[in-house]
């Protein structure tokens, strides 16, 4: 008899975890005292150098500085020393703001260009030019022409979610089953009402896949964004911790990007999923 | 009963371009009465061009040339009084039963409260025999249950004319012979106007009150149009044994395998009038097509 497939995965899971944790420990173990040294030799070279303690921490080391965010994600001691809750909270402001602005254009301009072969074909040369723009080269630009270096933040998360949203909302509304669209027309339904009633629900599974994947983009480019633009952030704080050679922080930073994009796009499965209907 | 031309089709066509800059005429000078309370099927091959015809009926096709004039006004697109049930069903697959029927229900009456639509949308459910299935959505139904629903939806807006497009074309043999009852059943009741396509020999004589032929397409014509010798009470279980079943039923299969393509080149019958189509009888002893609408004994051949 063989276990739940659920069990088997999570004890596969929980050994790759394992043996990852063991590697990294062994890594970083230190190789013991390098050289007799005077103290204030070994000081000045430090402890690396002098005892053979490994310059990557640990898992002992970043796990220990995990619990201490976690114990006080919110304190601020000025501008280059904010606690780790409040840098996600300054990317996530951006990231939503962004996005939210993103939704508005992409959704109603999706749907013009869904039900418009006329738009469709007109409209397609811009969407194909600037889709493949990386969205940080729009960067120097957003600086000029805004002059605020938060909301050029926002503009480049809002021109990189743009693009996915809208060529699948574009998608999915133009891929309406033709008879659906038939049976609103001999109901003699309204054009308003038939965008609520039957093109929304219908490409609503395809328009959310979409987001999903725009929110994951989003996630992506605002760390890098943060890097570049600075003074608060999630992205910030990686870079000022570089700064700071405290590799222990970035690792920290590295794991807590990765749970809050995971946690922002199972958001967007779970909803994708409440709109999707079988046939 | 109505009105003699409650549909009226008068002299459409349809053409659709094909390669080479020409055109591809489906059919040309289609005239057709309907009248009031009738149930008329048309018949004939795929690519005749049956379902152009009902698509223009139902205003979702335009015709190149002619009109539909339908109650005295002529047809500029789909409308609330010609409901369409799809072959495809067409349900929409996020909505429930009950929420597929109500939105047909408020698309005719948008002033109806909701008790009003959903009373309407439940009294329709009832009607198709769905009961107990109210709540759930298309994907749980079994093919004959879903199309239930398109007919529930199509009779829910109560309209003047009924449109069918093959539409048990989909389902099994037995799920298709219950459907046929229940349509008859609830057509015969409300004296609906009921013009449908079919593939099936036995289901338009075993439905129609007249039966279209169409020769084989493209430029397909009316080729006659075979009044139903069956008494209008016709019951499945007997139907079959009905002194003139397999006559009506041998005319229109032999029309289907032979004649559906030899009137085509046939002078005579291209020389006639596409306005007055022949008239079949069939009346036991061997029949042939008359002008007149009467049928009179026919020689031993076609010729």
């Amino acid at each position: 008899m063989t276990a739940p497939l659920g069990l088997r995965a999570a004890i596969v899971s929980l050994t790759v975890f394992g043996v990852f944790i063991a590697v990294w420990q062994l890594g970083t173990q230190g190789s013991g005292i390098a050289a007799d040294m005077t103290p204030e030799y070994a000081k000045l070279v430090g402890a690396t150098a002098s005892q053979g303690v490994s310059a990557m921490p640990g898992p002992g080391e970043v796990g220990a500085k995990l619990l201490e965010h976690f114990a006080d994600p919110f304190y601020d001691r000025g501008s280059n020393d904010k606690g780790l809750g409040i840098q996600l909270a300054f990317s996530l402001g951006r990231v939503l703001l962004g996005y939210a602005l993103a939704v508005l254009v992409a959704i109603p301009v999706g749907f013009l260009i869904g039900m418009s072969p006329l738009m469709s074909r007109a409209l397609d040369p811009f969407i194909q030019i600037l889709k493949p723009i990386s969205p940080l080269a729009w960067m120097p630009l957003a600086l000029y022409t805004i002059k605020d270096s938060s909301l050029s933040a926002i503009f480049v998360i809002f021109i990189c979610s743009l693009w996915p949203m809208l060529i699948n909302t574009a998608f999915g509304v133009a891929a309406v089953r033709r008879e659906w669209l038939n049976v609103a027309r001999t109901l003699e339904v309204s054009p308003l009402r038939k965008a609520f009633t039957v093109i929304l629900p219908a490409a609503a599974p395809t328009i959310l896949t979409g987001m999903r994947i725009s929110v994951g983009i989003a996630w992506l480019v605002i760390v890098a964004a943060e890097m570049l633009v600075g003074g608060t952030g999630i992205g910030y704080f990686v870079w000022n911790e570089w700064n700071n050679l405290s590799i222990t922080n970035v690792i920290v930073a590295i794991l807590v990007i990765g749970l809050v994009g995971m946690v922002l796009d199972q958001m967007l499965a779970r909803l994708t999923r409440l709109v999707t209907y079988s046939e | 009963m109505g009105q003699e031309r409650f549909i009226s089709i008068e002299g459409i066509a349809r053409r659709f371009p094909a390669g080479g800059g020409g055109a591809l005429t489906v059919f040309e000078n289609l005239w057709l009465q309907i009248k009031q309370g009738e149930f008329v099927c048309m018949v004939g091959h795929s690519g005749c061009g049956k379902t152009t015809v009902l698509n223009i009926l139902a205003g979702l096709d335009k015709p190149d040339g002619g009109a539909v004039i339908v109650d005295g006004k002529v047809i500029s697109g789909p409308s609330l009084d010609r409901a369409v049930i799809f072959q495809s069903h067409a349900l929409l697959p996020w909505r429930t039963v009950t929420g597929n029927i109500a939105f047909a229900v408020t698309s005719r009456w948008p002033s109806w409260s909701r008790e009003r639509v959903r009373a309407q949308a439940q009294r329709c459910v009832d009607l198709v025999s769905l009961t107990g299935a109210e709540g759930k959505k298309p994907a749980e139904l079994s093919g004959g249950m879903k199309q239930r629903v398109g007919i529930a939806r199509a009779l829910s807006i109560e309209p003047k004319i009924l449109l069918m497009d093959e539409p048990f074309s989909a389902l099994d043999a037995l799920t298709r012979g219950s459907l046929q009852d229940e349509v008859r059943r609830i057509c015969r009741a409300t004296g609906q106007t009921v013009f449908m396509i079919t593939h099936d020999v036995d289901e338009a004589i075993y439905l129609a009150d007249r039966i279209v032929l169409m020769t084989n397409g493209p430029e397909a014509r009316i080729a006659e149009i075979v009044e139903n010798p069956l008494p209008p009470e016709r019951d499945r279980e007997t139907v079959h044994r009905e002194p003139l079943y397999y006559p009506v039923r041998n005319h229109l299969i032999e029309f289907l395998i032979s004649r559906s393509r030899a009137l085509k080149d046939d002078a005579r019958f291209l020389a006639r009038d596409p306005r007055r189509p022949q008239i079949v009888r069939p009346n036991g002893a061997e029949t042939r097509p008359q002008p007149s609408g009467r049928a009179v004994r026919m020689q031993s051949s076609l010729t």
